[in-house]
């Protein structure tokens, strides 16, 4: 059996790649998958525990928090489609209209 | 030994393919394949916005349905009360497809 | 199969969820011009689920496998809760109609967003907290750009959602350590394994990053950077909601965790929390100096505000959390009430949100700019509102504990902070008015939102007790 730390190394490394992802990209679309990719490392940690310690708990958060993360993934689309529908552009850098 | 011969038959057999047959440098070749009528533009042409609300909306009826596989694997235990309380989720999706349906999003206009 | 299937102790939330489904079912039944019915259909859900709550105060149980708990506690965080959408519906249906965007979704929203604070407020298990959040958050996306056509409406929803969910997914991530180290998503088994084990490597990460979800969520500094953009662009009474409910849900939830599930780990979080506070207040009411948007200045606002609640969290005594109650209670009758008239005062297309749009209107709308510097007042903490009494209970609380420091920054600020609330009341009453003052037309529902926030504001100023024995006898859940 894989050890539970081999899962949790994974998990970290996808949260370090989502966290960057999310600190540099400039398209909406990526940011939104990076932030997909923190989402899904912590579900593999979810998972990892509960096979370390054989409860089944886990799986059924890790079960909801992927049909959360499928409204929010659908929300999140149509606001940016509602967004680029007026503004004709998805670059975080270019959405600029409220600053203070 | 296996292995090596597993690993040298498709490269074989590419290689024999490559200098045996004839060979046309056609533009016409390397065209996309459209059932034999003239490709008239460009694949990557943007289309409709409303295969994206078509695939939104799939994606959403698609992963709730995930909660049947828990629910069907241990639908013994349940038994009634699991029954009833599935009607209730599933009535809860079927009321957003109504809405959906009626809102006129799954039209195409 | 879970033998605890107390369905009435979700009563409430059965009736605001059914709601919100049965007005998106008749939406497309309703002719445009009758949409508002729907809005009223909505204070009807959620009068009954006050009145399905209130039936069962003084009860306790957990239900469905300990996920939910029926206390004092999340009663009085229901009612604020249904209080709260009921504001924002009556000041909204003028408003959607006058913006073009009367849809009757918005009112299925913020049921569905209610639904979300209240399991928020009532659950004891990570899991179902988790999906209360998201209940909540994602209701709130799509409120935010709900103006479709308004490029600043949907800049306010994209930079929420980029940040709201990136905020959901650390707090996952930390969730899952803490899940990872004790075995169990419930906050009591959480608390026995943490008292058991002692806090070693894993919990700290889980708090952190826990902490870090929680503070983008109810704007802690630093991670309130998104506030003022996402309150300055988003529809006028999305605002209001904004700054009062999930905030106030985001705390209700915050209490639950900390004291109920990890009590061993009270001074990591305790002096964090402290420097946290500090941090907020000021960066919230600096910022607010120098802010000409009335909203954004509001934003700013509640980001301080959110400071002096987190001084009761800090304070880590009874009187704390029955302070922090209190306050959120009248930190949302004022934040509503001062909301509802920049609602009505900005007229079509939310042109006049300028400070200088105020100019000399005082004496024009008596009763606007009356109930506005009282909702001002309030907030600044003056004595005989119920803002002052709020600050009086957070800031003895902390006292009690010792916190003495804490206490004098906090009082330093709300004197910082008096100094742009009364700028507001200067301009209105004292500054010459632009040569044509626009007419505006006060609607009734609104006027009714606005008396009473108004009357909410003074009572629990003038006779703070009877509201700060239903917060303490609510806390003694929690602790």
């Amino acid at each position: 059996m894989i050890p539970a730390s081999h899962y949790l190394i994974l998990s970290a490394l996808l949260v370090t790649i989502g966290v960057i992802g999310v600190l540099t990209r400039r398209n909406i679309l990526i940011i939104f998958m990076s932030i997909e990719l923190i989402l899904n490392a912590a579900n593999i940690n979810l998972i990892a525990f509960s096979r370390q310690l054989q409860d089944v708990i886990g799986q059924v958060f890790a079960v909801f928090v992927i049909t959360v993360a499928a409204a929010e993934a659908a929300i999140g689309l149509g606001i940016v489609i509602a967004l680029f529908r007026n503004r004709e552009t998805i670059n975080a850098d270019e959405i600029d209209l409220l600053k203070g | 030994m296996f292995i090596f011969v597993a690993l040298l038959l498709p490269v074989v057999a590419l290689l024999a393919g490559r200098l045996l047959r004839p060979q046309m440098g056609h533009d016409t070749k390397l065209r996309p394949y459209e059932c034999g009528v003239e490709p008239e533009t460009d694949a990557r042409e943007r289309y409709s916005v409303r295969y994206y609300i078509i695939a939104i909306l799939f994606v959403i009826f698609d992963v709730e349905t995930i909660f049947l596989f828990p629910w069907a694997v241990i639908y013994d235990k349940l038994a009634l009360f699991g029954f009833i309380e599935m009607l209730v989720f599933l009535g809860i999706l079927i009321f957003g497809y109504i809405y959906v349906w009626k809102k006129g999003a799954l039209e195409w206009v | 199969m879970p033998t605890d299937l107390h369905y009435l102790a979700i009563l409430p939330e059965i009736i605001t969820a059914a709601t919100g489904i049965a007005i998106m079912l008749l939406d497309p039944f309703t002719a445009p011009q009758h949409k508002g019915r729907l809005g009223w259909l909505g204070v009807a859900g959620l009068l009954a689920a006050g009145v399905a709550g209130a039936a069962q105060s003084g009860r306790t149980m957990t239900a469905f496998g300990g996920m939910v708990q029926l206390d004092s506690y999340s009663v009085f965080f229901r009612w604020l809760f249904f209080g709260v959408s009921i504001g924002t519906i009556l000041i909204s249906l003028q408003y959607l109609k006058r913006e073009g965007v009367h849809h009757s979704e918005f009112y299925a929203l913020v049921l569905f967003a209610t639904t979300g604070m209240s399991f928020m407020a009532a659950s004891v298990d990570l899991i179902l907290m988790f999906i209360g959040l998201e209940t909540v958050a994602i209701s709130t996306y799509v409120l935010a750009g709900f103006k479709r056509s308004d490029p600043r409406s949907n800049e306010s929803a994209v930079k929420y959602f980029i940040l709201g969910a990136f905020s959901t997914a650390v707090l996952l991530y930390g969730i899952a350590f803490l899940y990872g180290q004790t075995g169990s998503t419930r906050f009591d088994r959480v608390a026995e394994a943490l008292s058991a084990q002692g806090p070693s490597a894993f919990f700290l990460v889980g708090l952190a990053l826990l902490l870090v979800g929680f503070g983008f969520k109810v704007a802690m500094a630093p991670f309130h950077v998104w506030t003022p953009d996402v309150y300055e662009g988003a529809p006028s009474p999305v605002t209001a909601f904004l700054a009062v409910g999930p905030k106030a849900a985001g705390f209700a939830a915050l209490v639950r965790v900390l004291y109920s599930a990890l009590p061993d780990m009270e001074n990591h979080w305790g002096d964090v929390l402290g420097l946290v506070a500090v941090l907020t207040m000021t960066v919230g009411n600096v910022a607010a100096i120098t802010q000409s948007n009335i909203k954004r200045l509001l934003a700013y606002s509640s980001v301080a505000h959110a400071g002096y609640l987190l001084v009761g969290l800090v304070a880590r005594n009874e009187l704390g959390i029955s302070a922090v109650l209190y306050y959120a209670v009248v930190y949302a009758l004022m934040n509503l009430g001062a909301f509802t008239v920049v609602v009505i005062w900005s007229g079509a297309g939310e042109t006049r949100v300028h400070l200088s749009d105020y100019a000399g209107i005082g004496f024009r709308y008596p009763f606007l700019t009356g109930c506005l510097s009282l909702f001002l007042l309030s907030l600044i903490g003056i004595p005989a509102t119920g803002g002052f009494m709020g600050k009086v209970f957070l800031f003895a609380a902390a006292v009690q504990s010792h916190h003495v420091g804490l206490v004098v920054i906090a009082v330093l600020n709300s004197a910082v902070s008096a100094y742009y609330y009364l700028r507001i009341i200067v301009i209105m009453y004292m500054q010459e008015p632009a040569a044509q003052v626009p007419s505006v037309e006060i609607p009734v529902p609104a006027a009714v939102a606005l008396v009473l926030a108004a009357l909410g504001t003074l009572l629990t100023g003038l006779y703070p007790s009877a509201l700060l024995d239903l917060a303490s006898r609510s806390v003694l859940a929690v602790r």
